[in-house]
């Protein structure tokens, strides 16, 4: 069976949602944290119901509506979401009135929207999508299962034209917690130099990407999705790359045929080493995407955004190269992302 | 692809049982599981009664070899998970490809909450340690780590619909020739996050719960852990025992009518059991006994009552809530109640619903409210329905 990715949107730090160009026209930012370039939810959304949406929602469902029309598909056979911290705005909001009013007269709303499925409930509202409606919650890898999903529905012949999203969100409390856990650098840092500073902690972010997944050949489509893996634990350098090795022999491939790696380098020492030890990326061109993303649970849908933009257009921004090797016009982009060395994701896609 | 996915192993623990047999006794004697809060430091302590599992902490982490500084959620998890794999007793499982598919709706909570009124004071406090786990993924990661599974393992989130879910999610992870085994269901802790938040709905009854009761007032919140042990049909040869059961049906349709409410004609609810029905090659007339969603609230009985109404319409199989037993797991539930199904196929039999006394004006059936021995139990369906019109349908059948 194939899978192709027929449209991809993605809300992020840099212009990537809005824009001509492709992260040609890129924001420096300095700090430890990214946050997303808001888009003009009234496009989107009722601005009636947009006032009691969290941040989340509105990123997610503005997403998932332009996936649907970039891919001019009206209704899809499947909404399913990834997200490891669910709707946080409103859990805070919640928790914090909880406290407050200690436990009374407590307003219902950030409660209801509080719920993990809530941004694929929203989308199937709006769309009055009766269909397949899933949502998966697992850390590292909330997205990846995501997209096993999709791709089982495919497999069985039990719906079509998928669409699957990566969407979290970083409000003030969440970032204060994930600081004081040790997530992030101690001190501000410009994000177009978090490889050259590498000490401990990343930068956090935040984002949406959907995308639209069939199994129907066209020209339109942005890429074909050959193949993705998930693995869980610690991994020694020889063990990650027999996983990897395994992975493209799977797919009837070796490393040789990988045009371009897509790496989740996120400037933390201890993360990027897992990379920089591979010596099978020794000899390969690759790119980084998380100085533009920032570190958030489900960023490898930032990568993937990356990788089918770069092959449909033909051209690897400047923004994202890595390494001294360069190549300009990649067919066959490999992404490797780990999450905190524990949840390891590899994708493959490739020009149609 | 076309395999069939068989029962081979189940676990339980809620506020009727801390296992299935205990379940299953309590379920045939009529003996419910509510009462008035004993754990949780609320306001509505004397107030609101819930369906508590009647173990501390201490006592969970030590039958599921967990620390009992985790979530209150992974513990159960934990106790359920054993329980299941126990029962299953697979030969060889180390050589299996074993996946682990959790679900929940709050993640560590139960701690995050206490680590809150602290943070909220000063934001430098509060122990990291009570917060750390807070993701709805961590129940499940800590649970596979203990067991060595890293093959699979995810969660799902889809509020009350999480572990009917988790379970037809490993159900197709193996008919699609990805594992052999999957352990798969939910658990749920309760958590003043939730008690609190189904207060504001006000959709929580002062009393024991009344599912499908013309007077229903509402539901009681519960809290447990449920799982089903999934194997292949290659697996289920190599089993000692027979296989409990296969799931031959299932169906995840949206109700895509309001976040919270359900539609008042149950489209959600019937398109998911149209839907498994015709995933499982059976008609109406085959479904020997239903295991409602059954939540107690006015809005859910209705619009389910009403979808079943006009699905089975003229001729109704037995059904019950045994929600009226344990209280709603929100997370737990379904797979909870699967397992409950589970138990009607193999003991031919169907459980009451506790407390109903008046027929819904709407509605032209009752549920059944005797215990109901000597039946020929062939196919079960089990409703999950949630926020956000999330409706699953399992079905489970006899082989």
């Amino acid at each position: 069976m194939k899978m192709y990715i027929r449209a991809a949107t993605c809300i992020s730090a840099q212009k990537t949602f809005e824009s001509d160009g492709f992260l040609t026209d890129f924001i420096e930012y300095t700090g430890t944290r990214l946050k997303p370039i808001e888009p003009d939810y009234s496009k989107y959304i009722d601005i009636k119901l947009a006032r009691r949406m969290s941040h989340v929602i509105k990123m997610g469902v503005a997403a998932a509506k332009q996936c649907l029309a970039n891919a001019e598909i009206e209704m899809p056979g499947a909404i399913i979401t990834g997200t490891a911290f669910g709707c946080m705005e409103d859990t805070v909001t919640f928790l914090t009135r909880i406290v407050e009013l200690n436990e009374e007269m407590l307003p219902p709303t950030a409660f209801i929207q509080s719920t993990h499925n809530t941004v694929a409930a929203q989308i199937a509202l709006m769309l009055k999508c009766h269909n397949y409606n899933n949502n998966f919650v697992h850390k590292g890898i909330s997205f990846e299962s995501a997209i096993q999903d999709a791709w089982m529905l495919l497999n069985e012949d039990d719906a079509n034209d998928i669409l699957v999203g990566g969407i979290d969100e970083m409000v003030d409390t969440s970032f204060k917690v994930l600081t004081r856990l040790g997530l992030y650098k101690r001190w501000p840092v410009s994000n177009l130099q978090l490889f050259n500073t590498p000490t401990s902690g990343t930068i956090g972010g935040e984002g949406a990407a959907f995308f639209l997944l069939n199994n129907k050949p066209s020209a339109d489509n942005l890429a074909e999705f050959n193949g993705f893996k998930t693995f869980y634990g610690a991994y020694e350098s020889e063990a990650l790359e027999q996983q990897i090795n395994d992975f493209l022999s799977e797919q009837g491939l070796d490393i040789s045929t990988i045009d371009l790696v897509i790496t989740g380098r996120n400037g933390d020492t201890q993360n990027d080493a897992i990379y920089n030890n591979l010596i099978i990326f020794k000899n390969k061109a690759q790119a980084n995407y998380k100085h533009l993303s920032g570190e958030y649970s489900v960023s490898s849908s930032f990568a993937l955004w990356l990788a089918s933009n770069i092959i449909k257009e033909g051209t690897v921004p400047e923004v994202v190269m890595y390494g001294d090797i360069n190549n300009q016009s990649p067919k066959t982009v490999l992404i490797y992302n780990h999450y905190q060395a524990k949840y390891h994701s590899l994708m493959l896609v490739s020009a149609c | 692809m076309s395999s069939d996915v068989y029962i081979a192993g189940l676990g339980a623990i809620t506020a009727i049982g801390n296992n299935v047999a205990e379940c299953f006794a309590a379920l045939q004697n009529e003996r419910a599981g509510m009462g008035p809060i004993t754990a949780m430091n609320t306001i509505h302590r004397d107030k609101i009664p819930v369906a508590e599992v009647k173990l501390s902490n201490e006592e969970l982490a030590k039958m599921g070899g967990l620390s009992a500084e985790l979530s209150r959620t992974a513990l159960l998890s934990m106790v359920a998970v054993r329980e299941a794999i126990s029962d299953a007793a697979i030969a060889d499982l180390d050589k299996l490809r074993v996946g682990f598919i959790s679900a929940n709706t709050v993640g560590g909570m139960d701690k995050s909450e206490d680590f809150f009124v602290e943070f909220l004071a000063d934001n430098s406090k509060g122990k990291l340690k009570d917060v750390y786990d807070h993701e709805c993924g961590s129940m499940t990661e800590v649970v596979a780590v203990a067991l060595g599974i890293s093959n699979q393992m995810t969660t799902i989130s889809t509020a009350c619909s999480s572990s009917a879910n988790a379970i037809f999610y490993g159900a197709r992870m193996i008919k699609n020739g990805l594992l052999d085994v999957v352990i798969a269901g939910g658990a749920d802790a309760l958590a003043k996050f939730t008690l609190n938040g189904f207060n504001t709905l006000m959709i929580l009854d002062k009393a024991f719960c009344k599912p499908f009761d013309e007077n229903r007032e509402g539901l009681n919140l519960g809290e447990g852990a449920g799982y089903v042990v999934l194997v292949s049909d290659q697996v289920a040869k190599t089993l000692n025992k027979k296989p409990y059961c296969k799931l031959s049906g299932y169906n995840n349709s949206n109700d895509a009518y309001h976040q919270t409410a359900s539609s008042p004609e149950g489209t959600g609810s019937y398109l998911a059991m149209q839907g498994a029905l015709k995933k499982a090659g059976l008609q109406t007339s085959d479904i020997s006994y239903i295991n409602l969603h059954g939540t107690g609230t006015p809005n859910n009985d209705s619009a389910e009552g009403i979808a079943v109404k006009r699905l089975f319409e003229p001729d109704f199989p037995p059904m019950s809530s045994t929600k009226s037993y344990t209280g709603h797991t929100l997370g737990a539930s379904g797979a909870v109640e699967a397992v409950f199904s589970i138990l009607s196929i193999k003991h031919n039999m169907v459980f009451p619903n506790l407390r109903f006394e008046t027929q819904m004006h709407e509605l032209p059936f009752v549920p059944e409210t005797e215990l109901r021995t000597n039946l020929q139990i062939n196919h079960v369906m089990s409703n999950s329905f949630g926020f956000g019109g999330n409706c699953t349908s399992l079905i489970f059948s006899k082989i």
